[in-house]
């Protein structure tokens, strides 16, 4: 009967809105979060911000100060990812069902990978902090886990999706274990591998910052300091100086793939 | 056999005495692609080296500092549990940060729906396209965390702030998203709405959306996972509540390091969940586009 898949779907619709409200309704009461005061802010942050948050002549003059500071979280940023991607790849060769040497060992990569990853950036840096103290390695190793554990994901998914048919052209051809790997796989799935690196490098900028605003380094900290202290004229000069790098880094990426891929 | 052996191999050299009797293969052209591979990587290995050459370690005893940090892990891992924190007051935080992200995520798909559909070229005129991949990409170069501070200057520190924060972070990944998603529409779809007169709005809402509501979905869901994590960042970095905080308190102020285990114990288990969820909804979009 027409008329009861119609009566169904209003049911279907009035059941997903109703746990969404009641989901919504239960959220707001558990986090303190004030919507009315979320609503307006949102207006009041963009009139404050066009009378306040802007970089002037004095902001300026920080330029190089701030410069050299996005240096070292970028420098930072780009090493963890090469180091984290070295490592990556040793520990998805491990993991990957194409090219593991056994199953055990497969699923301990696995599930070390999905440790690292799961385990919050923010837990990473306070972990390491307490004997590390606040330094750039701080910032490095936490990237460098978080990172660790993400690029492994990816690049087992990539060695399985990519490189399963060039693999078994070579297994029937009786070829070693390592000659299958240097030959089929690794040269397969590069170009995907390198589109992961990319991203990662991307993201691990940004996250950057929150790690340098934990631990004391590089720009994240140099926006923590102007911003507790009021000088907003050049925190934002640090934004912008993040957004200018932020895009010039996916464009470059970007253009890569488009070659690459 | 050796044409493929051939095709296989990255290099030019003949492989095995069986090729050498034949004449000399042509060597492989050096494509575009490959320079462009060789020269970004040893870019990225210049450029590590000298990161790492140039890094300040704080001064503290590198192998000291690694054993510590072991035995710290040793403890967080092997012994949770806190005299502050019970198990279920705990997990009673974690609730609190994953509705910290419903509601960045439900705002984010909210607003992101209708952006999305700004944003598809098949729905929308090209510079309003424009426009609204211009801002997108302005609001995914600004970390999460700057845009919270930056709203906290207004709404105060707290979890308002880390939800309109994490809402713009949202909104920019779910745009390109659904957008991404409307395109896939078939044309033919949009064109025969458009014979018979439908609307706009009518288009949307009996075709686009329904025919992607899938898809629109599994990204949904993806994004709060990455929010569930973002959300932790926002207790230990902007001062909203949640199991972050916790963290922080514990390893920052406490020194706790049995407290640290129990909430990294409960973060990880939540995201695993999520994740093995997430996964299988990336799945189902992966399957439908094949």
């Amino acid at each position: 009967m027409p008329a009861d898949i119609f009566a169904k779907r209003r049911n279907d619709r009035l059941l997903f809105f109703g746990a969404l409200a009641a989901l919504t309704a239960g959220s707001i009461f558990i986090t303190n979060y004030d919507p009315v005061a979320g609503f307006t802010s949102i207006g009041k942050a963009f009139v404050w911000g066009a009378s306040n948050f802007y970089p002037n002549a004095r902001a300026l003059t920080k330029l190089p100060d701030i410069a050299l500071k996005l240096r070292d979280t970028i420098l930072m940023s780009v090493a963890a990812t090469t180091v984290a991607a070295i490592f990556a790849l040793m520990l998805a060769m491990v993991g990957s069902r194409t090219t593991r040497i056994n199953a055990v060992f497969g699923a301990i990569a696995r599930a070390i990978a999905s440790v690292l990853r799961n385990i919050p950036l923010v837990a990473w840096a306070m972990i390491l902090m307490l004997a590390f103290s606040q330094s750039q390695l701080t910032g490095f190793l936490a990237l460098f886990f978080g990172s660790l554990g993400f690029l492994t994901r990816a690049f087992i998914e990539t060695i399985d999706e990519v490189s399963i048919h060039a693999v078994e052209a070579l297994q029937a051809t009786g070829a070693s274990h390592t000659s299958i790997i240097l030959q089929a796989v690794l040269p397969s799935s590069l170009p995907q591998m390198i589109s992961w690196l990319l991203f990662m490098i991307d993201t691990n900028i940004r996250d950057a910052t929150l790690v340098g605003l934990l631990t004391g380094t590089g720009v994240g900290f140099s926006f923590d300091v102007y911003y507790k202290s009021f000088h907003f004229h050049e925190a934002s000069l640090v934004v912008l100086m993040i957004v200018i790098t932020i895009i010039c880094i996916e464009m470059m990426s970007n253009y890569i793939r488009r070659i690459i891929l | 056999m050796t044409n493929a052996l051939d095709t296989m191999s990255g290099t030019d050299r003949p492989v095995g005495s069986m090729v050498a009797s034949v004449s000399r293969l042509p060597a492989r052209p050096l494509t575009k692609e490959k320079v462009v591979i060789r020269l970004l990587l040893s870019v990225l290995a210049v450029t590590t080296v000298y990161a790492l050459a140039h890094l300040d370690d704080g001064g503290v005893n590198l192998l000291q500092a690694a054993s510590d940090t072991l035995a710290n892990l040793k403890i967080i891992f092997l012994h949770p549990g806190g005299p502050h924190l019970s198990f279920l007051k705990a997990l009673y935080e974690v609730v609190i940060t994953l509705g910290l992200a419903f509601l960045a995520t439900l705002f984010g798909a909210f607003i992101a729906l209708f952006l999305g559909l700004l944003g598809a070229q098949n729905l929308a005129p090209k510079p309003v396209t424009n426009v609204i991949k211009a801002f997108v990409a302005f609001v995914r170069a600004v970390p999460t965390i700057l845009w919270v501070l930056i709203f906290a200057v207004t709404a105060g520190l707290g979890a308002t702030a880390a939800v309109i924060g994490m809402t713009f972070h949202s909104v920019s990944y779910l745009t390109k998203a659904y957008s991404e998603s409307f395109e896939d529409l078939d044309r033919s779809v949009i064109e025969a709405l458009k014979a018979s007169g439908a609307n706009w709005w009518q288009i949307v809402f009996q075709a686009v959306i329904p025919s992607s509501s899938t898809y629109l979905l599994s990204w949904t869901f993806l994004r709060f996972e990455m929010n569930f994590a973002n959300a932790v960042v926002m207790g230990a970095a902007a001062g909203a509540s949640g199991v972050g905080f916790d963290l922080y308190m514990a390893s920052g102020y406490y020194f706790d390091l049995r407290e640290v285990g129990l909430i990294t114990y409960l973060i990880l288990a939540f995201a695993i969940i999520l994740e093995t969820i997430a996964i299988r909804m990336k799945n189902r979009i992966k399957d439908d586009q094949a």
